[in-house]
């Protein structure tokens, strides 16, 4: 078996539960934010979006802080025998916060893209607010939705910092794709390092194609041109 | 017309600094020397007026490969010799100017507080004691006498089923300082630059000697004052600093 497909398997496994989490986190975060006409909705929209503009590492000493031993989650996951440093779990917590903030901005412009008549005409035929939120604007956002899916999967995929820091380098357990690239080149494997290399640009090359043809502006070319 | 002004002394600005930088003199070392290296150069710029002392510090495997790639160094230090040795064989040093300057001994550590009550390596194979901190053999000099201190007295395969490979010695003190690792292996000097946080258990036997070595980086352009500092790190004064920090002499 080829040497990046233990790491390759593991970010996938990451990257996967990671954008699950951002996902739902994300969609809902957008869908209550805007909807919520309140200039508090920028100012909690900001804070959300941090992880994308600050470096991972701060993240990483974040959650070190937090969820270590000595943390006061930590401590308190700790009564319950849950440990979260250096294990996989941990590296898809890390990966999930800087993740999240693409989801929840593409989510949050294609919800108020979505016309509020035909919430509106939703609610006068009955519907109650869950059905419209998913038979109605749920619907009509998934565009946009998917393209900011698919982004926070790349960029889960792509984690580097915040990982290193929280979950180490175990191989097998959270040596992912990016750290195992890391440690190729700082060992002078180079041979290894290129072919990881060529692995992460062929991916992530695949979920960005597959993104900029979800992408909302684009959709709504395509959906006039059709018959 | 005042921000055109402000951009385009600021850009100079920038210009100037980015230049400058190539008088300063560049000393590449492996992580395990942060503390003393950085008191070196300041003792060396106090020495030397006019003279600027940088230190760029990593595991000595890392720091190599930043150098074979071109970077900008004019000293490397290393420690362990198998990383020299991959320096000379690719002549990214020049191997007349090696010198070997300074030792150390590999420690067991232990969080302060040791919640696993560690005292011995053969506490290690106990089953609650589940990571153990080292550098990572591949790059991390530390790592590979570690290994090769814990594969001579049969310790090494519980070890390394239990590792938490890291990516210089100072980062495996740091997981065993926040009590993430129930033990670690780190140098003798590393442990106590933290002495708060961590506990020695004892001195690991290593089948070599642990042995520093420094020489001149093989690039055009180097530093003249590159040779003077590679001497004052071996002169009495030097290795004075060296043994205040806790290293010993070879």
């Amino acid at each position: 078996m080829p040497d990046f497909i233990v790491p390759l398997l593991l970010s996938l496994k990451v990257a996967a539960w990671a954008t699950l989490f951002a996902s739902i986190l994300g969609i809902s975060l957008a869908f209550l934010l805007s909807r919520w006409r309140s200039p508090w909705s920028d100012v909690i929209d900001s804070v959300l979006t941090l992880p994308l503009v600050l470096p991972p590492t701060v993240i990483g000493y974040y959650l070190l802080v937090l969820l270590g031993r000595r943390g006061w989650l930590g401590q308190w996951l700790d009564q319950w025998g849950v440990h979260l440093v250096f294990t996989w779990q941990g590296a898809v917590i890390a990966a999930s916060i800087v993740s999240f903030p693409m989801v929840l901005k593409s989510a949050r412009a294609a919800f108020q893209d979505v016309s509020p008549q035909m919430e509106d005409a939703a609610r006068v035929l009955g519907l109650t607010t869950p059905a419209i939120f998913f038979r109605v604007s749920l619907p009509l956002a998934s565009r946009g939705i998917v393209a900011g899916i698919l982004l926070a999967f790349a960029r889960a995929l792509g984690e580097f910092g915040a990982t290193l820091m929280i979950a180490g380098s175990i191989p097998g357990q959270t040596q992912t794709l990016s750290i195992a690239i890391y440690e190729a080149v700082q060992a002078g494997n180079d041979n290894l390092a290129a072919s990881l290399v060529g692995v992460v640009s062929i991916t992530c090359v695949v979920v960005l194609w597959s993104a900029s043809r979800l992408a909302p502006g684009k959709s709504r070319m395509n959906a006039g041109a059709r018959p | 017309m005042k921000i055109r002004a402000l951009l385009a002394s600021s850009l100079c600005g920038m210009l100037v600094g980015f230049s400058a930088s190539a008088a300063d003199l560049l000393v590449s070392a492996a992580s395990s020397l942060s503390s003393v290296g950085t008191a070196l150069a300041v003792q060396y710029q106090n020495d030397h007026p006019g003279t600027n002392v940088l230190m760029s510090f990593a595991a000595s495997d890392a720091v190599l490969q930043q150098i074979q790639n071109g970077a900008p160094a004019d000293i490397f230090a290393s420690a362990d010799p198998a990383a020299m040795d991959r320096a000379v064989v690719s002549k990214a040093v020049e191997a007349a100017t090696r010198r070997d300057f300074a030792s150390n001994d590999v420690v067991m550590v232990v969080p302060i507080d040791n919640p696993a009550k560690i005292s011995s390596l053969a506490d290690l194979r106990r089953a609650d004691v589940k990571r153990i901190a080292l550098g990572n053999p591949a790059w991390v000099p530390a790592g590979r006498y570690s290994q090769a201190g814990l594969q001579s007295s049969g310790d090494w395969d519980n070890v390394h089923s239990k590792a938490v490979l890291s990516q210089n010695v100072r980062q495996a003190l740091d997981y065993v300082a926040r009590g993430e690792a129930q033990a670690g292996f780190v140098f003798a000097t590393d442990a106590a630059s933290m002495r708060d946080k961590v506990k020695v258990v004892g001195i690991l036997p290593t089948p070599e000697p642990v042995r520093y070595s420094i020489a001149l980086v093989n690039r055009q352009g180097r530093h003249p004052q590159a040779q003077p500092f590679l001497d004052f790190v071996i002169s009495p004064q030097g290795q004075a600093i060296l043994a205040k920090y806790g290293f010993k002499a070879l």
